[in-house]
This record gives C-alpha cells, sequence and structure tokens, in this order.
C-alpha cells in the first residue's frame, strides 16, 4: 500500500558525544563523600494505612509502592506473599491482610 | 483522575521534603519539584517526576526514591550512543549501601575454591593487572515493563533502564588466575557493599558460570567513559557482563566466591525467571511452561528523533534515527517501515564502538500522502535473531523487545 521513499544521507558524526575525559587514563581514584535522598513519605491516609506504614517502608520507599499500576486483589495477595516468603518480610496475617484491603481500595483493578 | 491529583501532591511533598537533607539538593528543590515527564503508560500513574535530587546525577526520571530507582531520560539516547556518566539508570535492591565507601580500607575479596584467596587494595587491582576496555550497554531484565499489557508488577521502567557506557577495568579473569581456580569450580559468585535491611531477607548475590567467568571480557570496572564510576552506578568497582542484563553488574562489588556447587542464593535460583518460551512470551494465566534464569540481551532498536504524535511534513524529506543494540552480539542491521511493518527499508548504520554498545542508525525517508503511519524500527543482530513484531508479556515482565512503533501523521 504506503510506499515511503529513502534518501541516503551520510551519518552525521556531531551526533556521538566525545568521551569525556577518555583520553588521560586512570591512575587513581578519588573518595567520595556524597547525600543519597532518605525518604520520609508516608502512604496516603485511610483504613490500613497504619499497617502499609508500619509494614512496607522497612525496605523501599512509598513511591515505589505509589508508581504500580493497578491491579486485581489476586495481584496484590501474591505481591504481599511475596514480600513475606522471598524477601522475608516479617508481616502478621492480620496486616497482610489489612494491606492488601488498603491496595484494593487505592489501586485495585476492577 | 483524582488517583493522579493525590500522586503529583504527594510527590512534590516528599521531594521537598528530601531538600532539606544535602547542599545539592537544597539547590535544585525549587525547579524539579514542578518537572514531570509523561512515560504515555496506561493502567496505573504515568508521570514521574524528573530529579536533580540524587548526587552525580541530573534530570533523571524518579521510578523510586529509595533504593534508588532512576531512569535515563528517553531525550539522553538521541544525542549519542554513549550514556553520560550523570544519566546512566539506576537500580539497587537493598538501600542500605554507603554513600561514602572508604577506599582505604577497601578490600576486593575473592575465595572459595581457590588456591590462594585474595583481598586485593584498590591500589593493587588498579596496578597490578592489564587493562582492557569496552563499550557495553548495561539494561535491567525489566527494561519496558511500564509498557506490558496486562500490567505487571515490578520496577515500573519506561524505556531508560537501559544506558551505555565504555568501561575501564580488569580482565575478572585474570584476578581469577592469580588466585587459582581448583579443579571442579562450577561457578563464580558476586556481592557488593550493600546490605539486607533486615537479617533474614536474601543478600543481593549473583553468580555465573565458571567459563563464562573466565572468557576474558568479563571486567572488574573502575573507570566509566574515562571517569571513575559515580557512587550510584557502582563505584569503586563493578562487575561488567558484556551482553548480559545488568541485575548481573554487581555494584560497589567486594566480594568473589567461587563455588563447586551450584548457587543456592535466592537471586541467582529462585529471582529473575522467564518462561522458556520463544521470546520468553506467554499468554496471561498461561501456567504450563518452566521458567529459566534471565541471561543474556536480545536485540532492540529505537527511533530517537521523532515521537508519537508528531506530524511530518507530507512529501518532505524527513531524517530518522536512533540506536539499536544486538543484545549479546553486534548489529547486523536495522530496517525502518513507513506502513506498519508491511514493507521494511533498509538504514545505515553509524560507528561501530564494538559489538556490546548501541549502534547509531540514521535515514531519510518521505510520506507519500497526508494520513497516518506507525512507523516501525527493528534490529537484526549478527546472529540472525530479529526483534518480533507481536507484544511480549510474561508475568514478572522481563526481556520486552517487541517492535517499537511511533504514531506519526503526515499533514
Ligand atoms: C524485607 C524487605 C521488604 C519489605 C518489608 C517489603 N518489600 Fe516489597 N520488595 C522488596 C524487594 C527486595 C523487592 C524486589 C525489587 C527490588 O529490588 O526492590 C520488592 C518488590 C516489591 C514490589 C514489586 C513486585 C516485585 O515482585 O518485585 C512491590 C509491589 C512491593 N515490593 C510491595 C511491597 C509491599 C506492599 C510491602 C508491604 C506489605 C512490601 N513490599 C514490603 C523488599 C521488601
Amino acid at each position: 500500500m504506503l510506499r515511503g521513499v529513502l534518501f541516503p544521507l551520510a551519518l552525521s558524526v556531531t551526533l556521538l558525544l566525545p568521551l569525556a575525559g577518555s583520553a588521560k587514563p586512570i591512575t587513581d581514584l578519588k573518595s567520595l563523600k556524597l547525600d543519597v535522598p532518605a525518604p520520609d513519605q508516608m502512604f496516603p491516609d485511610g483504613p490500613g494505612a497504619d499497617a502499609i506504614n508500619a509494614n512496607c517502608l522497612v525496605c523501599h520507599s512509598e513511591d515505589h509502592v505509589m508508581n504500580q499500576p493497578t491491579l486485581t486483589k489476586e495481584g496484590w495477595e501474591e505481591v504481599v506473599e511475596k514480600m513475606i516468603k522471598a524477601y522475608k518480610a516479617p508481616i502478621s496475617e492480620e496486616d497482610a491482610s489489612a494491606i492488601v484491603d488498603y491496595l484494593v481500595r487505592i489501586k485495585g483493578k476492577k | 483522575m483524582a488517583k493522579e491529583y493525590t500522586f503529583h501532591d504527594m510527590t512534590r511533598r516528599r521531594l521537598l521534603g528530601a531538600a532539606g537533607m544535602g547542599g545539592l539538593s537544597l539547590l535544585t528543590a525549587p525547579a524539579f519539584a514542578q518537572r514531570m515527564i509523561d512515560l504515555h503508560a496506561t493502567g496505573g500513574p504515568g508521570t514521574r517526576p524528573l530529579t536533580d535530587d540524587f548526587p552525580q546525577k541530573r534530570a533523571m526520571v524518579l521510578q523510586r526514591t529509595s533504593p534508588p530507582w532512576l531512569e535515563t531520560p528517553f531525550d539522553t539516547f538521541d544525542k549519542g550512543v554513549f550514556t553520560p556518566n550523570d544519566q546512566h539508570f539506576v537500580s539497587w535492591h537493598w538501600a542500605d549501601f554507603p554513600s561514602e565507601p572508604d577506599l582505604d580500607s577497601y578490600r576486593l575479596t575473592v575465595r572459595g575454591h581457590v588456591n590462594q584467596p585474595l583481598s586485593l587494595t584498590i591500589h593493587e587491582i588498579l596496578n597490578d593487572f592489564p587493562r582492557i576496555e569496552l563499550a557495553a550497554v548495561a539494561q535491567c531484565a525489566g527494561n519496558s515493563r511500564i509498557y506490558m499489557q496486562p500490567r505487571v508488577a515490578g520496577a515500573q521502567w519506561a524505556n531508560g533502564s537501559m544506558s551505555n557506557a565504555l568501561w575501564t577495568g580488569i580482565p575478572l579473569k585474570a584476578v581469577l588466575d592469580r588466585a587459582g581456580v581448583k579443579a571442579g569450580a562450577l561457578q563464580v559468585r558476586f556481592g557488593g557493599m550493600d546490605k539486607v535491611i533486615l537479617p533474614e531477607s536474601p543478600a543481593f548475590l549473583k553468580s555465573i558460570d565458571i567459563d563464562h567467568a573466565r572468557d576474558g571480557e568479563v571486567m572488574l570496572a573502575f573507570g566509566m567513559n574515562g571517569e571513575q564510576l559515580p557512587l550510584l552506578n557502582g563505584f569503586p568497582l563493578k562487575l561488567v557482563v558484556p551482553g548480559w542484563c545488568a541485575v548481573y553488574w554487581i555494584k560497589m562489588l567486594s566480594d568473589i566466591e567461587v563455588l563447586d556447587q551450584p548457587d543456592t542464593n535466592y537471586w541467582t535460583a529462585r529471582g529473575y525467571r522467564l518462561p522458556n518460551t520463544p521470546f520468553g512470551n506467554v499468554k496471561p494465566g498461561d501456567s504450563n511452561f518452566k521458567l529459566i534464569p534471565v541471561t543474556r540481551n536480545v536485540p532492540r532498536s529505537f527511533i530517537t528523533n521523532i515521537r508519537s504524535g508528531d506530524t511530518i511534513k507530507t512529501g518532505a524529506p524527513t531524517e530518522a534515527r536512533g540506536i539499536a543494540f544486538g543484545g549479546d552480539c553486534g548489529v547486523a542491521k536495522v530496517d525502518l517501515s513507513l506502513d506498519g511493518g508491511k514493507n521494511w527499508l533498509p538504514t545505515q548504520l553509524g560507528k561501530d564502538e564494538g559489538k556490546y554498545s548501541f549502534r547509531q542508525w540514521q535515514t531519510r525517508f518521505a510520506l507519500p500522502a497526508r494520513g497516518d503511519y506507525d512507523l516501525m524500527i527493528r534490529c537484526t543482530n549478527t546472529k540472525g535473531e530479529a526483534q518480533p513484531a507481536f507484544p511480549i508479556w510474561n508475568p514478572a515482565g522481563y526481556m520486552s523487545n517487541t517492535i517499537e512503533t511511533t504514531h506519526v501523521s503526515a499533514a
């Protein structure tokens, strides 16, 4: 159906970034003293917020969970179970179910 | 919509909160709090802050504050084949890694099934071994996960959890030879200076087979594009496994253990699993497949100078360019389609920086009549493997390399 036309074109060298400092061999490393941001954001308020704040901010920040897609209830159950079984998050059964309900409420997939 | 609003609001509050923590952050806080980037995803939050808040990094797509997941903004890939160090993507599994690694007390241990365990200083690493240099793409196994349909949990990377660099270091083989690998060695396991948060959690370790470890290309890198490594990319030393997924590229490398038994730790034996099917593709809900570890990269290509939604002048010669990589071998060819994959036209390849590097491609085309067009780009690698046209899906969202489509209109 549609046919495009292609024109040959010399590749422009300017597109390639020069390598910073590649001419000088590395002879020594300089110590670094840096600040890496520490998170302080809690989950949005609502039923179950206490449980998720207490259990799900130990290893990763709140944006990690908030950036996830919406998932079904089974999907969120699998996530919480993986945190407990694979990564050894110490979460009580009661908290786990409160967390699943919380996640289904704010990030549930119909 | 309410959800979207909450997300923006929270992000701003959190980032402003975090800005108090370091001199660097204070300088840039007012500008970055406003800058959001749209990843054009459906089924979940589609926007992310562009952050300057992390040391030695600028304008990174903030996927997660801690442990940091920072994505390279896509427009970076239009500027050249080497990703600048301050925009090389970042991914950590455990948040407890040193922000001030002490070079004087740093030691790289080599132990296990060897004749002579080693404990190497930075000075010895820099001076006592032959050096090698090679260009290689580091790509997370979950790159592009955000575009899988249906969506899956995990790091919600768009296309920017990949970066290319010229790595300088020493061959792992030379270090293993100095230690003297004993007969019967099976695998080599690598660990870094990052520590688990809870003592029962699995330390982040990865292993490769002994022959792979001794191939002369797997290297311990202290240089990245001619500079020492940024902290967040693994300063002072990073394992580089050319052609393999970045999960193997252990950062802040401090421990090398030669094993005479298969590695049973979680991250090698159970994590990072992909269906044993062509392209790792399965149907949602399917479960009759075996899982295998993610290993090598597969071919990919991208248009970097034209975005979906762009309007192109009908009949006008238009430049298309972008990047490609072969996976664990070189790029043989990159083809462009202007008609949704019916016809394919060759493009010109740019300078060959080595088989593991990004390679630039470029061509000129004209759209013959007004209307909508699907531009597609396809890489075929030197093993003859081409990107597939169908959408790849698997439960953990790994190894996506479906042909990319850019929707444009000619006016
Ligand atoms: C013991 C540490 C720990 C705790 C506590 C924890 N996680 Fe995780 N979580 C991890 C690790 C490790 C990953 C793997 C991804 C990574 O490297 O960050 C992960 C990944 C995830 C993912 C992505 C899915 C995947 O399979 O990778 C989601 C979603 C998630 N966590 C949600 C939660 C929720 C909700 C809680 C509270 C119930 C929680 N996490 C508690 C360690 C933890």
